[in-house]
């Protein structure tokens, strides 16, 4: 076992895991953070994406023990004090989903491309989420979201209270 | 899935982590942005008894200027590869390629040493290295040497980095003004390459002074297209010259077949590749 220090979604935690352990299984199965699904487990499809330290990942890609004195930010943190993250709030202005299973992935690399770039066109939106797959095929309206969260200037700071100025 | 137990060390330092790597003896692997490992240990494809993650040695992040040539730090990411201004203006296809290579959040981890030392022959940074003509810095318990990038890549997954030695850095001797394309066929999106080709040219007067072809996935390790980086010298940047010089990009090639394509498909696109790659690169 291993012990690491970790901040998720503004709160520290102090745990031992097995090195082995990845980090999406520790944020949904240690810390009970389940709104960070696992999809395909093969590092393709983004459905697990969170940020660390500012950037996004995908957290079944990572190991527990490689997040030892970072900061995550998880489709839980976004929210602050009941208020829906903007990106959330055009996710659902949009309806930018059907099952519903990728939109946290969507999400976090959603903001992810705002914080690269916050006016990005309709194929830099498109090329953005290239690693996000939604499998009911729901790509259109999810485009539509990003824009409307990028016309309403949601961008680098407002991607979670938590990480505000966490590395860029 | 998750991947078999092993024992985990996170050393600070290059020394350290040689040590580490001593230590731990012939059942260790190192870990480098583990985007391509860590599926693999996933899938159990591998089992070391030890992972060496070299994830927190700052010195082996970053680029940095040394007169006539750009260094990478082998943990330096693709995405700060990408952010290089130095990169992007003296080495201009690794940029490019690197603009193909999976998607953001693999380049958010992922780095060019890892991608390197792993070797898969579908990687999208073999061939730039390659062409350009780096010079890869190879640590080990007896000092440093350096290998030029024409000997590093030995075959499938393999390289010039022995047991208990390292990738430390990418020395790149600078190509400024030179023109570059990495021309990427895929069937969909962050697909591994099925044949790619990068390609920086130097135009003098309207005319190819210079050319530099790296073929991705035309073999078991990255290729240079020798033949047409000569045919090419002295060659109007049109159409028709470069369509001629091309024709050979896959003489001395021996690439896969498989449910992507056959070894003919490949040859055929890395010809149409090659062309389009020496265009784009000369401004054409």
């Amino acid at each position: 076992m291993t012990r690491i220090n970790v901040t998720v979604d503004g709160v520290g935690y102090e745990d031992e895991v097995e090195p082995r352990t990845l980090l999406v299984h520790y944020l949904r199965e240690t810390l009970g953070k389940t709104g960070t699904v696992v999809g395909c487990d093969t590092s393709n499809c983004g459905a697990c994406t969170v940020h660390l330290d500012g950037r996004s990942v995908k957290s079944c890609n990572v190991l527990a023990v490689q997040a030892d004195g970072h900061e995550v930010t998880t489709i839980e943190g976004l929210a602050q004090d009941g208020e829906l993250h903007p990106m959330q709030r055009a996710f659902h202005d949009c309806h930018a989903l059907q099952c519903g299973y990728c939109t946290p992935g969507m999400i976090m690399q959603a903001i992810d491309v705002l914080n690269d770039n916050p006016h990005p066109s309709e194929e830099q939106i498109r090329v953005g989420l290239e690693g996000n797959l939604c499998r009911c095929t729901g790509y259109h309206n999810i485009v539509k979201a990003v824009q409307q969260a990028a016309d309403e200037g949601s961008t680098a700071g407002a991607s979670a209270g938590a990480t505000a100025g966490g590395a860029q | 899935m998750i991947p078999a137990r092993f024992d985990y060390v996170a050393p600070t330092s290059v020394a350290d982590a040689l040590s580490a790597l001593a230590e731990a003896g012939d059942d260790a692997k190192v870990m480098a942005g583990g985007q391509s490992l860590l599926p693999i240990l996933r899938m159990r494809l591998n089992a070391p008894e030890t992972v060496v993650d070299l994830g927190r040695i700052e010195e082996l992040r970053g680029v940095r200027d040394e007169g006539d040539h750009v260094v990478i730090g082998a943990m330096t990411t693709y995405a700060d590869v990408l952010a290089s201004d130095l990169v992007r203006q003296h080495a201009g296809v690794l940029t490019d390629a690197i603009e193909e290579v999976a998607d953001p959040q693999i380049r958010h981890r992922g780095t060019v040493g890892g991608a390197l030392v792993h070797a898969d022959p579908a990687g999208d940074v073999g061939a730039p290295v390659l062409a350009l003509d780096a010079e890869l810095v190879v640590t080990g318990p007896g000092g440093e040497r350096t290998v030029p990038a024409a000997e590093f890549f030995r075959d499938l997954f393999e390289t010039a980095v022995g047991e208990g030695e390292l990738l430390t850095a990418i020395r790149i001797p600078k190509h400024t003004g030179w023109g570059s394309r990495y021309e990427k066929f895929v069937r969909v999106a962050h697909q591994w390459s099925i044949v790619a080709v990068a390609a920086t040219v130097r135009v003098e007067g309207g005319a190819i002074a210079e050319a530099r072809i790296g073929l991705t996935n035309m073999g078991s390790t990255p290729l240079r297209a020798t033949a047409v980086e000569q045919a090419l010298v002295g060659k109007a940047a049109t159409e028709d010259a470069v369509r001629e010089a091309c024709a050979a990009a896959a003489e001395g090639t021996n690439p896969p077949s498989d449910l992507n394509g056959d070894a003919d498909y490949r040859k055929h696109l890395a010809t149409v590749l090659t062309r389009r790659a020496v265009l784009a690169a000369a401004g054409a």
